[in-house]
């Protein structure tokens, strides 16, 4: 099969690969990449352990062709914080149950970073909404919400201690 | 006695950090140089015979490295030693669409998948069996020569005198219900890689809940001695007993490695984790209650048939569940059980979260709920009549410990306002109540032996750290926390000192594995006696040091001291030093091994059932039924459950939610759906399980009931809320619109269609009616 050079920016990383021209992202990122965090969890693009985010939007690397990714700023759970250091909503899916068995965790992370990206301070409804693409089989949700909410307290106490903005 | 400083803590689970940060492996995430892609080829046919397999056009094929067949690999096996009836890969015919028949190693996944159709497979087709009740009464063309009428097991139990128990009951109904099958749906689809090292020897790292019977399999199955084999867990993505008996990828990768002499990875689609399957079977239970006027539970009949498929797996651990766990609940006299595993030609049952319990548990609480308004009883209050009077031993031989069933019902009515709503919600709006309980691990093993169900090494070195070798399976439930807690507080010291190595076999002791909530009862008891051990060594080297009585000694946030005389004490890392110098290396063992009492009768089929300690729990439902279309919103569900004591509240909650959440996915909207023994759903898109917009508010109730045996107090909180979800929706729904719905899942269409039952009824003013309409 032909192989096609396509360059990703991935986690502010700029990469280039060889990759047949009708590969998923998904499988660019696990098997060509070493970046296993974004997960498959089903054939039908249905559970959102894949989701990454591309210019700030979550979305299933599972249902993306990779060369088609050229152009946008890929960011997957490995980039969702500088290394070392963790965003509120990995801290809020540790320390409050919302992570059990942990394979849908990353996708969950990628929904709810976008949802506080541009929603500080959502309600329940609008969290419950945010995260309906992402399925959940061990939690029954109600530690995810409490998470969530634990991310949104974190990342307000961190803004107030430093007026000015770090990042998005 | 002070107050504990580990256990009741809600520490965050100790492999958080890697969950979070996209780090932790699972078998998927795994990858060695010059591994191959394994593919397995499926039977398209439910049951035919294998005339011939021609695999010379797929070994021709550049880049095939292996391909395996029937022969290769004929040793059978399965979990149970009376139910060795599956090859990796189907020798003499295939028993259901998607039976294994061969695999391919390649190079590449689009070279596996052209070789598999390279495959010439010659079938000769059979009469296939896919309802379990025609299945039972077949005459010809079993599905197991050796299993006469496709049954694989019947097992037929009384205990007391049910029938002139009922004789004397004032009230008696009985009723058929159906329960479709589920499946776990666990978000990991299974893989599995097997490394063929340089020096013959086998490396699996694999999706299991249990390590060790794996490891024994691939002996058998193979032919290897179990010391030339290493099966290491890695992370695993959800089991709920899907991952608690061998699956078929967890051979056909070794086989196939072993062949290629090359590492081969194999994972699943969603679609073949359906087809490997192994979930709760298609039930039909026939219940039969008699009660006093006053309420009091006379006598219990259950007929139980279940839907094993193709092969034997648990099939007999499920069927005698369900019909031990008729006791352990309630005081019942007299219990006559008859339980049939039949074998049909679809995907292999086997163990679910609330094993065995949940369909006959939804059939007894619902059939309860319609004798309560038969005695015009309270559904809450006909079951405090009906409490078991702990400690004690039931009819059916299983011993109860601690029994925290009264306060979980009295907490429940409190928080979820069952006085104030029961029969007096708006129409269309109603609450239901159930309880449930389950087991803290199976009292007596799969595998005959005085083998003790958990060993654990630790390890103390001059550095100080605690290193606990622990053949647990974590598979997200948080064991590997609950274990390090356990260590930390019986040692004084701080968890974060404490390091698990957990589910290798080849460093870590026997461990039977996660399944039937075993894990805290049992791996946290020989916790205990290990670190019990470590910490009499190391107060013997600080009682010499200090010249102070040893019995004094107590430790504490990383601190031994004095309990009598505060100038005795030094910390945790010089007295580890003082000992290492007394003793040489520390080593400590435990092991944990359930007591003779708890092991139950000595029946045909006693086995099953008995256990050290038994969970509980009470749930209500609220919910609300749109009388257009069938349509069920639950508004919320309120669970107390008696997990003896919570040694990680925050995991308790969380398992209490998770299981109602996967109970309430059951009573209302998950179901295989098959059609000539194909499933038509097997994804995830359409196989429905709850998301966020589906799942209503649940609130977790922890109950204390301090197990006399358990770890510090603990029994199970894994399991045992599941199945009481499921009855409390279908009584909410009689208390919303008065109809009662007997099978599974409670889906819009059979609501309306009682519904509209229930108005032709009323219209053509039959006796009776006004009986049934709650108001």
């Amino acid at each position: 099969m032909t192989k096609e050079l396509i360059r990703l920016s991935i986690n502010g990383e700029s990469y280039e690969v060889a990759v047949p021209p009708s590969k998923l992202l998904l499988d660019v990122l696990r098997e060509d990449l070493g970046l296993t965090g974004s997960k498959r969890g089903c054939d039908d693009s249905s559970c959102g352990c894949c989701a990454v985010l591309i210019d700030g939007v979550p979305m299933l690397s599972c249902a993306a062709v990779a060369s088609c990714c050229q152009d946008v700023k890929i960011t997957t759970v490995e980039g969702i914080a500088p290394p070392g250091t963790l965003d509120p909503v990995q801290e809020g899916w540790m320390v409050a149950g919302g992570a059990q068995c942990g394979f849908c965790t990353p996708g969950f992370l990628i929904s709810a970073k976008a949802l506080l990206d541009r929603n500080p301070n959502p309600s329940l409804e609008e969290i419950r909404v945010a995260l309906s693409s992402n399925f959940c089989r061990c939690t029954g949700y109600m530690q995810i919400y409490e998470s969530v909410r634990y991310a949104i307290e974190r990342a307000a106490a961190s803004r107030a201690a430093k007026p000015a903005p770090v990042g998005r | 006695m002070a107050q504990h400083s580990v256990i009741g803590k809600p520490l965050p689970m100790t492999d958080g950090p890697g969950k979070v940060t996209g780090i932790a492996r699972y078998a998927d995430d795994l990858a060695v140089p010059g591994m191959l892609c394994g593919l397995i080829l499926h039977s398209p046919h439910a049951h035919a015979i294998i005339r011939s397999i021609d695999t010379s056009r797929a070994e021709a094929l550049p880049g095939v490295k292996a391909i395996a067949t029937g022969k290769d690999a004929p040793n059978p096996y399965g979990i149970l030693p009376i139910g060795h009836d599956e090859r990796v890969f189907a020798l003499d015919k295939a028993r259901y669409i998607g039976d294994n028949v061969a695999a391919v190693a390649a190079t590449s996944p689009e070279i596996a998948e052209q070789a598999l159709d390279l495959i010439d497979v010659e079938y000769e087709l059979l009469p296939a069996f896919f309802d379990p009740l025609e299945a039972m009464q077949a005459e010809a063309s079993w599905i197991h020569a050796e299993r006469p009428h496709n049954i694989e097991k019947e097992y037929h139990h009384t205990f007391g005198d049910p029938d002139a128990a009922f004789a004397d009951c004032v009230f008696v109904r009985e009723q058929r219900y159906y329960a479709a099958g589920v499946n776990h749906a666990a978000t990991e689809p299974h893989s599995t890689l097997a490394i063929w090292e340089p020096d013959g020897r086998l490396t699996v790292h694999s999706s299991t809940q249990v390590p060790y019977y794996l490891h024994r399999t691939l002996s058998e199955v193979l032919e290897m001695p179990m010391s030339q084999i290493r099966v290491i867990k890695a992370m695993v993505g959800g089991g709920f007993g899907g991952k608690s008996e061998v699956i078929p990828l967890e051979v056909a990768a070794p086989v196939l490695a072993k062949k290629a002499k090359r590492p081969v990875k194999i994972t699943y689609t969603r679609e073949e984790v359906f087809l490997a399957h192994r979930g709760r079977p298609i039930t039909i239970a026939d219940m039969k209650i008699g009660i006093s006027r006053e309420g009091r539970i006379q006598a219990v009949a259950a007929r139980v048939v279940q839907d094993g498929g193709a092969y034997c797996g648990y099939g007999p651990v499920t069927v005698l569940y369900s019909g031990a766990l008729l006791g352990a609940i309630y005081d019942i006299p007299a219990v006559r059980y008859d339980g049939y595993r039949v074998i049909s030609n679809k995907p292999a049952c086997g163990a679910m979260r609330g094993h065995g319990t949940v369909n006959v548990r939804f059939a007894f609480e619902a059939l309860l709920d319609e004798l309560a308004h038969d005695a015009g009883i309270d559904p809450v209050e006909i079951r405090r009549r009906n409490l078991l009077k702990a400690p004690c031993i039931t009819v059916n031989g299983l011993r109860v410990t601690s029994y925290g069933l009264p306060e979980c019902i009295e907490k429940v009515v409190e928080r979820s306002g069952w006085n104030q709503k029961k029969a007096k919600l708006p129409p269309g709006r109603g609450v239901g109540f159930a309880c449930s309980h389950y087991v803290s691990g199976a009292a007596n093993p799969i595998i005959r032996s005085n083998m003790p169900h958990t060993t654990i090494n630790m390890k103390v070195d001059r550095d100080a750290a605690v290193t606990v070798f622990s053949g647990a399976s974590e598979i997200g439930q948080g064991s590997d926390t609950i274990q390090i807690q356990i260590v930390a507080e019986v040692l004084g010291v701080r968890p974060e000192r404490i390091k698990l190595v957990s589910a290798d076999t080849e460093l870590t002791p026997i461990d039977l594995g996660s399944y039937s909530s075993r894990v805290t009862f049992m791996a946290g008891n020989a916790c205990i006696a290990a670190a019990r051990n470590m910490r009499d060594q190391i107060f013997a080297a600080v009682a010499q040091r200090l010249g102070c009585p040893v019995a004094d000694l107590d430790a504490r946030d990383d601190e031994i001291f004095s309990t009598r005389d505060p100038k005795f004490h030094m910390s945790f890392d010089d007295a580890v030093i003082a000992a290492i110098d007394f003793h040489g290396a520390l080593v400590a063992q435990g092991s944990y091994a359930p007591p003779e009492e708890s092991r139950g009768g000595k029946h045909k089929g006693a086995g099953v059932g008995p256990s050290p300690s038994y969970s509980y729990s009470a749930q209500v439902v609220e919910l609300s039924v749109d009388r257009d279309t069938g349509r069920v919103t639950v508004h919320k569900i309120t669970a107390a459950h008696d997990c003896g004591r919570a040694l990680n509240p925050i995991n308790v909650d969380g398992q209490i939610i998770g299981s109602v959440y996967m109970g309430l996915g059951q009573a209302l909207q998950e179901e295989m759906v098959w059609q000539d023994g194909r499933q038509m759903n097997a994804s995830l898109l359409e196989y429905r399980i709850p998301t966020t917009l589906e799942t209503p508010e649940i609130e977790s109730i922890i109950v204390e009931s301090i197990d006399p045996e358990g770890p510090f107090g603990a029994k199970e909180a894994g399991e045992g809320s599941l199945a009481a979800t499921i009855p409390a929706v279908a009584n909410a729904i009689y208390d919303a619109v008065g109809v009662r719905i007997n099978s599974l899942p409670i889906t819009p269409e059979k609501v309306l269609e009682a519904l509209r039952e229930k108005e032709k009824r009323e219209r053509a003013g039959a006796s009776g009616a006004g009986k049934e309409g709650a108001r």
